[in-house]
């Protein structure tokens, strides 16, 4: 510490990436049983996660927050604050302990004119870029997430979660590993583990392997499982997968 | 400074304790003051191997309780000079060890010793764990077989991710390979994995390839270590072993099936 005076708190500004729950019943226990049911799919990594709730497919309709925030918590779920509500699911939101957040979108984080409407990303860029210099907090990350770059191979057991962006891994990843992502996932090694991407439910997210020997391949919930042999068209071969409707697909490139 | 070793693979029965055994009196005879650990609590071995079950009188347990000190509880190896046994307990389970206490007596050995080598139980949980959390340098044991191959990765994967060196983001843990009960035979006809199989999967530089015998379980059986048995392939096997973790660059040996030639056929061997 430079300072001579030791500070109690520091207040500083910073970016993260959190889930969206976007709500689109007001009807407690159908959010219930789809939420339990994907989270089934993804496994533990939402396990104490952040998440806001998003009341844009709600349009205004009434929605009990003291309800909703108990059905959050039993799934083990950290409901951080509301997005997109109406004025009146605002000031309720608050009340029920929640916080208001604004932007998520480029057009939300743009300040907004000095008529008061938003600025338009594309013919305005000037003043909204010599404006970002002034604030500190403007997100610059909240386009792309940071990719997350392996180096060391994955051994059995461990799991590798890239939250919120892609996955590059430069090393084997061998059977019983695990590497997931809620982007992209690239292995440049043989790949002999599972490779779950888009687990947050990006079913444009893709997978790509130098050397396809994987057990298992899924992509926003849906899966192959390669039991015994791997298909001669793809075993061991540079490979993609991704979605095609529901199917997943995986073919040689 | 003195090295913490341990000897772990995940699996049990590969042969970490005879590893350990040989391995640590390969060190002592090469003139480096040794101790060797048994963190097998509960379950104790490796006094059986070093022929010295019959000399425990206080084990690692009661040192960690305070109710013996490390002097009384060290056994002075009778075949080995510098060589010393720190025996585990038969009658405790592992939740005697503790962290703070492992690291007490592993402190007060530096003192002393040149090497400690810490002979792992198997499995991944608290003796094991504690057996490679203040490692610097790691011995990975594997048999030529699918599943000791992969719990070896397993505990590869735990040795970067919870020893001591990697929580203080440190230089991590120097792994080693040694492959034991290697039968060139048996993969010669395909049912046991191959040398380069196993390099590829674990990509971690391989120290020695100890090929199956029946000196191993004599050995063990008379309470002698294998590597004082220098007429035999795993009693040369380890004593390579040592070598080349010292830094020798030598050859592998016994790694292809032995033609007999034509004096052994005469007096047959």
């Amino acid at each position: 510490m430079q300072t001579d005076v030791e500070l109690a708190v520091d207040l500083k500004g910073t970016v993260f990436t959190l889930p969206v729950l976007q709500i689109h019943s007001s009807s407690i226990e159908a959010i219930e049983l789809e939420l339990t049911e994907r989270l089934a799919a993804a496994l533990t990594f939402f396990q104490h996660a952040p998440v806001v709730i998003d009341l844009e497919k709600l349009a205004g309709r009434a929605l009990d927050f003291g309800e909703l925030l108990k059905l959050l918590a039993r799934q083990d779920l950290v409901s951080v604050g509301v997005k997109n509500g109406s004025a009146q699911q605002n000031a309720l939101a608050i009340s029920a302990g929640l916080a208001v957040l604004k932007g998520g979108t480029l057009q939300d984080i743009l300040p907004e004119t000095t008529d008061g409407s938003k600025g338009d990303p594309g013919s305005e860029k000037a003043t909204s870029l010599a404006k970002s210099g002034s604030t500190e907090t403007m997100p610059e990350t909240c386009v792309a997430a940071p990719t997350k770059v392996v180096t060391q191979p994955v051994r059995s057991g461990q799991q590798i979660y890239a939250r919120g962006g892609d996955l590059i891994v430069l090393a084997a990843v061998n059977p019983g590993a695990e590497i997931v992502a809620d982007g992209n996932i690239h292995v440049y090694a043989p790949m002999k583990g599972r490779a779950l991407a888009g687990v947050l439910g990006n079913a444009h997210a893709r997978i790509f392997c130098h050397a396809m020997q994987a057990e298992l391949i899924a992509i926003a919930g849906n899966f192959r499982v390669f039991e015994d042999q791997l298909p001669a068209n793809i075993r061991g071969k540079t490979v993609q997968a991704y979605l095609d409707g529901e199917q997943l697909l995986v073919e040689a490139i | 400074m003195a090295k913490v070793i341990v000897v772990t693979s995940g699996k049990g029965g590969v042969g970490k304790t005879t590893t350990s055994a040989s391995f640590a009196t390969g060190l002592a005879m090469k003139g480096n003051k040794t101790v060797v650990i048994d963190f097998d609590v509960g379950l104790r071995n490796l006094d059986l191997i070093m022929g010295c079950e019959r000399r425990v009188v206080y084990d690692f347990v009661n040192v960690l309780n305070n109710e013996a000190t490390l002097k009384q509880a060290l056994i002075k190896d009778k075949h080995t000079e510098n060589l010393f046994v720190l025996p585990a307990s038969q009658t405790r389970d592992k939740e005697a060890l503790t962290e703070e206490g492992v690291e007490r007596i592993l402190n007060e050995l530096k003192e002393d010793f040149d090497y400690i080598v810490c002979d792992s139980p198997a499995g991944i949980e608290k003796g094991a764990l504690m057996a490679l959390y203040f490692a610097d340098e790691a011995i990975i044991v594997t048999n030529p077989e699918v599943s000791s191959v992969r719990d070896s990765d397993r505990i590869l994967g735990i040795l970067s991710a919870k020893s001591k060196r990697a929580i203080d983001g440190v230089e991590p843990i120097k792994e080693h390979l040694v492959i034991t009960r290697y039968s060139p035979k048996r993969v010669e006809m395909g049912e046991m994995l191959s040398i380069d199989d196993i390099k590829d999967l674990l990509s971690i530089p391989l120290i020695g390839v100890v090929p199956e015998s029946d000196s191993v379980l004599s050995a063990s059986n008379s309470g002698v270590p294998v590597i004082h048995d220098i007429d035999s392939d795993s009693g040369q096997a380890y004593a390579d072993v040592v070598d080349r973790f010292m830094g020798a660059k030598l050859p592998l040996r016994f790694l292809n099936v032995e033609k007999k030639g034509l004096l052994s056929r005469i007096f047959g061997s």
